[in-house]
């Protein structure tokens, strides 16, 4: 096969009418292959000529092209974050009527109002799925050393205010007049042996029905009154002025086998429960110790029982610790 | 004309070659190179600093781990995500981030506020077992992350690699990057003032609760803790017509 047999090979051959499809080629041709030039379909064109048109528009009224010092903002002057400022706003203008009736509210008034117990109920949930559960579970249920706020059972107080105050500032946390107390580690800082604290453990765990005998007992109650009364009590029921936990009841923070408890007097127990003061608006930690309250173990406030003369320098309390969280609120 | 060039940029390649890199370069001309000298592009803010040696280390290690696979770190400007993390993400908030960490994959949640929003404790049981605290997380556990030593024999190399690129530590940073990571992990040290002039906003304390020995628990939830916290939002004035985009 000669050179000249071969078809043509030509880059630029004229267009030519192709019978069974009914298009024209491109005149390009490889080897006798040759290129259908078929158009492209109408509707396909039509779209394509159409975004085009789109995107011109778009660049012109939406912030697009980088200048010289800023960039082309559009004559729309849209803003992303102009808009969610304003969504902002309306959410919180929609809120805020609540907002209102809730501050300086005491629980027996919130519950009292079908409509405003329903929000706080509402804004509570929603807020302790995005902030507590991490912690507390889902459901307030707790985990080893996050305690469970379903119960009865409270540290630093079950009151609707005590709730709301612990959510402001905190156990200790970043706040400066945040809840705190140190359980010192007895055994990791040196001040008990480790015979003083297995007995210590077990006079403890006497309290919740642990048959201990008597020279245990004897040896655990001078070492408790020593070390640990201050605290928690000398009959052990705990002090939630500060936040002492009562050591009679089976309910354990940090778990109660003699391993948890020996291990907490040891190296002592620190857990931190952060501000939510700078982090939530303050109708919304209102709402949340609502929703805490509610759970299954608030406690009723203070005011309701204790005398009347104490009533309004109690009430008058809260309503500054809300003007101080309103302050701080950004 | 046209077709009469492109026929022509058809046969030679190394022409097509060149009219290529030619037509794809106007856009990064156009729309990415004037983001390096605009000025609407960062925000100005209070409070940035360049990362602690300990924050870089722990930053390494989010990196390592590839934390970012399934967290990102941007809040975006959406009603919905500044109600559930805080104020949303500013461009300010990672400028001294090589590479950044925004990401778009979210298996677990946004963490670009997540600083001071959990204790320590919490971070380190949550590391070490994911469900012993949230039972319905799908997150991998990382036991050895309390057990690792941490590495800082090198980390002045990586503040000099930062500076390198552009974040603004200086020689005594880079210097004393390895008795910084010793000096941030214990509320006693010597240096805690100089420390403290050289990182404001730092946190200081043994952040695993282990404090004999330095862990990469230590150096991971060292930058947790700070994530999101530098800039004070209560002097950024976000209404203003600069700061809105």
């Amino acid at each position: 096969m000669t050179n000249d047999d071969r078809p043509d090979v030509t880059d630029d051959g004229a267009p030519r009418y192709d019978e069974p499809t009914g298009q024209y080629t491109t005149g390009h041709s490889w080897d006798g292959i040759e290129e259908l030039n078929t158009p492209m379909p109408r509707w396909w064109l039509g779209i394509f000529y159409a975004s085009i048109v789109f995107a011109i528009g778009y660049a012109v009224l939406m912030p697009s092209i980088p200048l010289i010092n800023s960039h082309f903002e559009g004559l729309l002057g849209h803003s992303d974050r102009g808009e969610v400022a304003a969504d902002l706003v309306e959410m919180r203008s929609e809120r805020a009527v609540f907002a209102d009736r809730l501050s300086g509210t005491g629980i027996d008034d919130i519950t009292a109002d079908p409509e405003l117990f329903r929000f706080s109920m509402a804004a509570g949930k929603s807020a302790f799925g995005d902030n507590c559960a991490t912690c507390h579970g889902t459901g307030g249920q707790g985990f080893k050393g996050y305690p469970n706020l379903n119960d009865d059972v409270w540290i630093w107080g079950g009151t609707f205010e005590d709730i709301r105050h612990t959510l402001e500032v905190g156990i200790r946390a970043a706040h400066d007049d945040t809840r705190f107390n140190i359980m010192q580690g007895f055994g990791q800082d040196g001040f008990l042996t480790r015979d003083e604290i297995n007995d210590l453990a077990d006079y403890i765990l006497a309290f919740s029905g642990l048959e201990v005998d008597a020279e245990v007992q004897q040896r655990g109650q001078t070492l408790f009154a020593d070390n640990c009364a201050s605290c928690h009590g000398e009959d052990a029921k705990g002090d939630r002025s500060q936040g002492a936990p009562d050591l009679t009841d089976a309910d354990w923070l940090y778990g109660g086998e003699r391993a948890d408890i020996q291990t907490s007097i040891y190296s002592g127990r620190q857990g931190v429960m952060p501000n939510w003061n700078e982090r939530l608006d303050p109708e919304i930690i209102t709402a949340l110790a609502v929703y805490v309250h509610a759970l299954g173990g608030g406690e009723p406030s203070l005011p309701a029982i204790v005398p009347a003369s104490m009533d309004d320098s109690a009430e008058s309390e809260i309503v500054t610790d809300d003007t101080n969280v309103e302050a701080e609120t950004p | 004309m046209f077709l009469r060039i492109h026929k022509y940029l058809e046969k030679k390649s190394f022409a097509l070659l060149l009219g290529i890199i030619g037509v794809v370069s106007v856009g990064g001309l156009v729309e990415i190179a004037p983001l390096f000298y605009i000025d609407s592009t960062i925000e100005e803010v209070d409070g940035m600093r360049p990362y602690t040696p300990l924050e870089l280390a722990g930053r390494n290690i989010y990196i390592r781990e590839g934390c970012y696979v399934c967290h990102s770190q941007m809040v975006r400007p959406l009603r919905d995500e500044v109600e559930r993390y805080g104020h949303y993400s500013l461009a300010a908030e990672s400028m001294y981030d090589r590479p950044f960490q925004w990401g778009s994959k979210r298996t677990g949640p946004d963490l670009a506020r997540v600083g001071g929003k959990y204790s320590d404790e919490w971070h380190n049981t949550h590391l070490q077992d994911p469900r012993a605290v949230v039972p319905e997380s799908i997150m991998p556990p990382y036991v050895f992350l309390a057990e690792a030593e941490l590495e800082i024999d090198d980390i002045a190399g990586h503040l000099a690699a930062n500076r390198a690129l552009g974040v603004p530590y200086t020689e005594e940073m880079v210097a004393l990057a390895q008795s910084d990571v010793m000096t941030q992990l214990d509320p006693m040290a010597d240096d805690y003032d100089g420390f403290m002039a050289r990182y404001p906003k730092a946190i200081i304390r043994d952040f695993d609760g282990n404090p004999d020995k330095v862990t990469e628990m230590d150096a991971i939830i060292a930058y947790l803790q700070m994530l999101g916290t530098l800039v004070d939002f209560s002097e950024y004035e976000a209404d203003l017509d600069e700061n809105l985009r």
